[in-house]
């Protein structure tokens, strides 16, 4: 283990906080559990989509003859044949009109592509071979239409329009205090221009699903998805009720915000719709890179001012972020780089204008961090610019600025749960000890930290819920329902960790069924940080309820106050002695009490937003952390080699810290990527990143140890007082590696991923500013 | 059957299996869609990712690259050849168990045959460094790695090969 916790408020917990080694982890380290692309059936059909091999042009013909008669080939079809050819998108908030057409794409497009990769038809086959065969053999020919390839391209007067009504997809402004007159006033004025990077998630597991009909007419998806709820969209697209659709989420290998839109869902329901049959769709590596959307490329452009003793003035900041050719959920994503665009700290005067625009390129959604993200390269640069001009410590300004419990952000929400920001600081260099001294003559070594807050839980205005279900067998073993996605990180696990602590059943004894929107209660969706805040207390709710059931029980049975008892391994304990728990479980029976409960959470409310921000809460709550990163620069090639990487944050309550360990160390490794190495090439809309040869996620070699520290300040809003944690740490490496860039050779990168180009880049620039 | 058709024939996991399929199916899709041994994966399809790592004859391979009938009589293992007789985890599954080796688990198959081949055949000590230098052709999104070095070098502090 390279982490430590530090509790600051140390509660009686028996199972919660302990670091379990996970039921599920077993199964795939045996090889055993079935993924998505896991399952086969007998006489199952394959389906593979025809993608547009252009970014942007009117489909002139569409010819399906010599694929159709390809033998093996079942069907093949295009958007005609699709009962209802749409996916819609909301797009909250605008005071602007946003037509329909442009919250909307085809699922399979008829007339006009708008990225390369689009996809135009469908087949379906007996067979893999077969399947290639046809889908070389469908016939498209495009009439070019113009490429908007960049996105304040995109926005200036006279652009070419991807979708009718010009290219603003969405705007939002934050406004507060007096901007102008805190930059007259100020000490210090710093202004940049930072510029992100498309990034794929590029989980192990590509997108991948089975379809199949069920006796009673009911539509069964199995996929990789961290979305079931999907089954409305799929049941709008073919026409049917919703309840005739089921989506079932096996184990999913890694989403990270990737499958949180419909992947394979629509194609996989279309094809068993028109074959009767079960279809299998497993989606190549090419076509993942290629069309499953990615992360905004952002332009950040910062005016920071501060007074002379390194307190925030004011931020006058423009971000202009890259829709690509549909909506998807831009909208959402750039409301999250608007409102977190300030960061961990106080500032009273702001200003914030954002957009996001269309362009040809591959389209852009949910990704670890979901916007919130990509703004920690832009408030952490500045603050570390101000620091650097007025001579202060990195972490003192810090401290200086950070908010506290009471503090309004500049939309408007106050922080209502205690902020540990300078003690993950302390925690950092504390562990981290003395700078490295460099390994050779033309070697530099830099040392930084930076900080971030990240939400979780769901913006409250969508008012998010999640229902748990919790049974006693007869023989005392408990059955866990609940509609949460696993992805990887212990979602799934740890509902029976919380539900074991309440109701004193071990491990494993407890089954917890999952990501089943026929079969368990509706959780929501495993994105935005929210599992364990919603289906964690959903969980919590129904474990306390069937807990009090039991004891009301055998209160009235023995005539004990139901006060006076406790549930302990085995049995119910009171003042009259202990009764068993299997007699207990009797005795509802016998008395009419259920031995069963259902919970349910409801997140916390707030009121809609409009583009223009100035609301009172957005989110539930935020976790907060600070990273520290030592590297060393070559100062002739550019190469940078990370030596040391340490990691803390608030989680409030670790419930399992080895889960929460894994958590930190790989979102630090996947922002590790974002800085130094990822980056999806797109030129003129054409995509020129189709596999793993060339889309480099780090190796094993090109990372160090992730150490990571967990402070437990016991203030979430979660089960036991756990806040989320798996976006935030992904947040501070794109700042944090930069930073360090900058200490070691006198000038800091603005532009992701920090190339060995762009370091000589900043080598040269260091080197004139100090002579 | 066609006239490109061809019987293959491998020990998997200590079991004679015969298959008839297509001359060009890669070893990966032979073992997953044709032999139902589905714990190698397909990450890539160009031998970059190493998540469908498999022992050919006891040395690692990708068996997205590798055709089915190039192997034919081999003996092959994957991940689940690892575990126990009974099919409860073997010593150095235990490892990555304890060490939280997995979350989404879908390199851990691969990854532990990786760990597997290195553990059997390193000359001597291995360093953290080490480790890392030979799982660099084993991708992993979700660990960040570390708890998978861990895993392998306690494996290796318990002279565990497999």
């Amino acid at each position: 283990m390279t982490s430590e916790i530090h509790t600051s408020k140390v509660e009686e917990l028996r199972i919660v906080h302990q670091p379990l080694a996970r039921h599920d982890q077993a199964e795939k380290i045996a090889g055993t559990t079935r993924y998505a692309g896991d399952l086969a059936f007998a006489g199952m059909l394959h389906a593979r989509l025809v993608r547009s091999q252009v970014p942007s042009a009117r489909l002139t013909r569409r010819d399906i003859t010599a694929a159709a008669v390809v033998p093996g080939v079942v069907a093949v079809l295009l958007g005609e044949d699709v009962p209802n050819n749409e996916i819609r998108v909301d797009v909250p908030g605008q005071t602007i009109a946003v037509g329909a057409l442009k919250a909307s794409m085809q699922v399979l497009a008829t007339d006009r592509v708008r990225f390369h990769g689009e996809p135009i038809a469908l087949v379906i086959a007996e067979t893999e071979d077969a399947l290639a065969t046809a889908c070389e053999l469908v016939e498209v020919e495009y009439e070019d239409l113009p490429v908007v390839s960049d996105p304040e391209a995109a926005l200036a007067e006279g652009s070419p329009s991807v979708h009718e009504g010009g290219n603003l997809l969405a705007e939002w402004h934050i406004d507060r205090g007096d901007v102008d007159g805190a930059f007259a006033d100020a000490a210090v004025i710093v202004e940049e221009t930072y510029r992100t990077q498309f990034v794929d998630h590029a989980y192990l597991e590509p997108e991948a699903g089975v379809g199949w009909l069920d006796d009673d007419g009911v539509m069964n998806l199995r996929v990789a998805t961290q979305v079931i709820e999907h089954y409305r969209d799929v049941a709008r697209i073919l026409g049917v009720p919703d309840s005739k659709v089921r989506v079932i989420a096996p184990y999913v290998g890694g989403g990270f915000g990737g499958k949180e839109d419909m992947t394979v869902e629509p194609y996989l329901a279309i094809a068993v719709h028109r074959t009767r049959k079960p279809v299998r769709m497993l989606w190549t590596r090419n076509e993942s890179l290629l069309a499953r959307a990615k992360r905004h490329r952002n332009v950040m452009r910062y005016r920071t001012a501060a007074d002379a003793d390194g307190t925030l003035l004011a931020h006058d900041i423009e971000i202009v972020s890259d829709a690509g050719a549909y909506a998807y959920l831009s909208a959402l994503v750039l409301l999250y780089s608007t409102v977190h665009a300030c960061g961990p700290y106080r500032v009273p005067n702001v200003r914030i204008r954002s957009k996001t625009a269309y362009t040809n390129n591959p389209p852009t959604s949910a990704f670890r961090g979901f916007g919130g993200m990509q703004m920690v390269l832009g408030y952490e640069s500045q603050i570390d610019e101000v620091s650097r001009r007025l001579g202060i410590d990195p972490g003192e300004i810090r401290k200086r600025n950070a908010l506290a419990r009471g503090d309004r952000l500049p939309v408007g929400q106050e922080i209502i749960t205690e902020v540990q920001l300078a003690q993950t600081i302390d925690a950092v260099r504390e562990r981290a000890g003395d700078k490295p001294a460099p390994s050779g003559p033309r070697k530099a070594v830099g040392r930084a930290i930076a900080s971030n807050m990240q939400s979780y839980g769901r913006l409250v205005w969508l008012n998010d819920s999640s229902a748990a279900w919790i049974g006693f067998q007869m023989d005392g073993s408990l059955t866990v329902r609940c509609g949460v996605p696993d992805i990887g990180g212990g979602q799934a696990s740890s509902l029976g960790q919380i539900a074991s602590e309440i109701l004193a059943v071990d491990m494993d004894r407890i089954s917890v069924h999952f990501g089943d929107s026929a079969l368990t209660p509706l959780a929501g969706t495993t994105t935005a940080t929210r599992q364990l805040l919603m289906s964690g207390n959903a969980t919590y709710e129904a474990a306390v309820l069937l807990r009090d059931q039991v004891l009301g029980a055998v209160a009235a049975e023995t005539g004990q106050p139901i006060e006076s008892l406790r549930i302990e391994p085995g049995e119910i304990v009171g003042p009259d002695g202990a009764t068993p728990l299997l007699t207990a479980l009797q005795v509802c029976r016998r008395r009419n009490v259920p031995i069963e409960a259902l919970g349910t959470f409801f997140g916390p409310k707030g009121k809609e937003v409009t583009r223009d921000l100035d609301g009172d809460r957005i989110f539930p709550d935020f976790t907060f952390g600070t990273h520290l990163a030592d590297v060393e620069v070559d100062l002739d090639t550019g190469e940078v080699r990370i030596l040391r990487y340490i990691a803390a944050h608030d989680v409030g309550r670790a419930i399992n810290p080895m889960s929460v360990e894994g958590q930190i160390a790989g979102a630090v490794v996947q922002g590790l990527g974002q800085a130094l190495l990822e980056d999806v090439v797109v030129q003129d809309g054409v995509n020129l990143t189709p596999g793993l040869f060339q889309y480099m996620i780090p190796t094993a070699t090109d990372v160090p140890d992730i150490e990571s520290v967990i402070l437990e300040s016991g203030e979430g809003l979660g089960p036991f007082g756990a806040r989320g944690i798996g976006e935030p740490p992904i947040g501070p490496p794109i700042a944090v590696i930069p930073a360090a860039i900058a200490d070691a050779v006198g000038a800091r990168p603005t532009t992701l991923p920090v190339t060995p180009e762009r370091v000589l880049d900043a080598v040269a620039r260091g080197s004139r500013a100090a002579t | 059957m066609s006239a490109t058709d061809i019987t293959v024939t491998l020990t998997v996991n200590g079991t004679p299996t015969t298959r008839t399929t297509g001359g060009h199916v890669s070893l990966l899709r032979w073992l997953r869609d044709v032999a139902d041994v589905t714990d190698p994966k397909y990450g890539c399809g160009e031998g970059v990712c190493g998540a469908c790592t498999v022992l050919v004859d006891g040395e690692p391979a990708s068996a997205c690259i590798v055709l089915a009938a190039q192997v034919d009589g081999a003996t092959v293992t994957t991940a689940a050849g690892l575990c126990e007789p009974d099919g409860s985890l073997g010593p150095l599954q235990e490892r990555f168990h304890e060490h939280h080796a997995a979350q989404c688990g879908f390199c851990t198959p691969g990854m532990l045959l990786c760990a597997h081949a290195m553990l059997r055949d390193a000359d001597g000590p291995m360093s953290r460094d080490d480790i890392r230098e030979q799982l660099h052709g084993n991708l992993c999104r979700c660990t960040g790695y570390t708890d998978i070095v861990d895993a392998i070098e306690d494996a290796q502090a318990r002279g565990i090969t497999r």
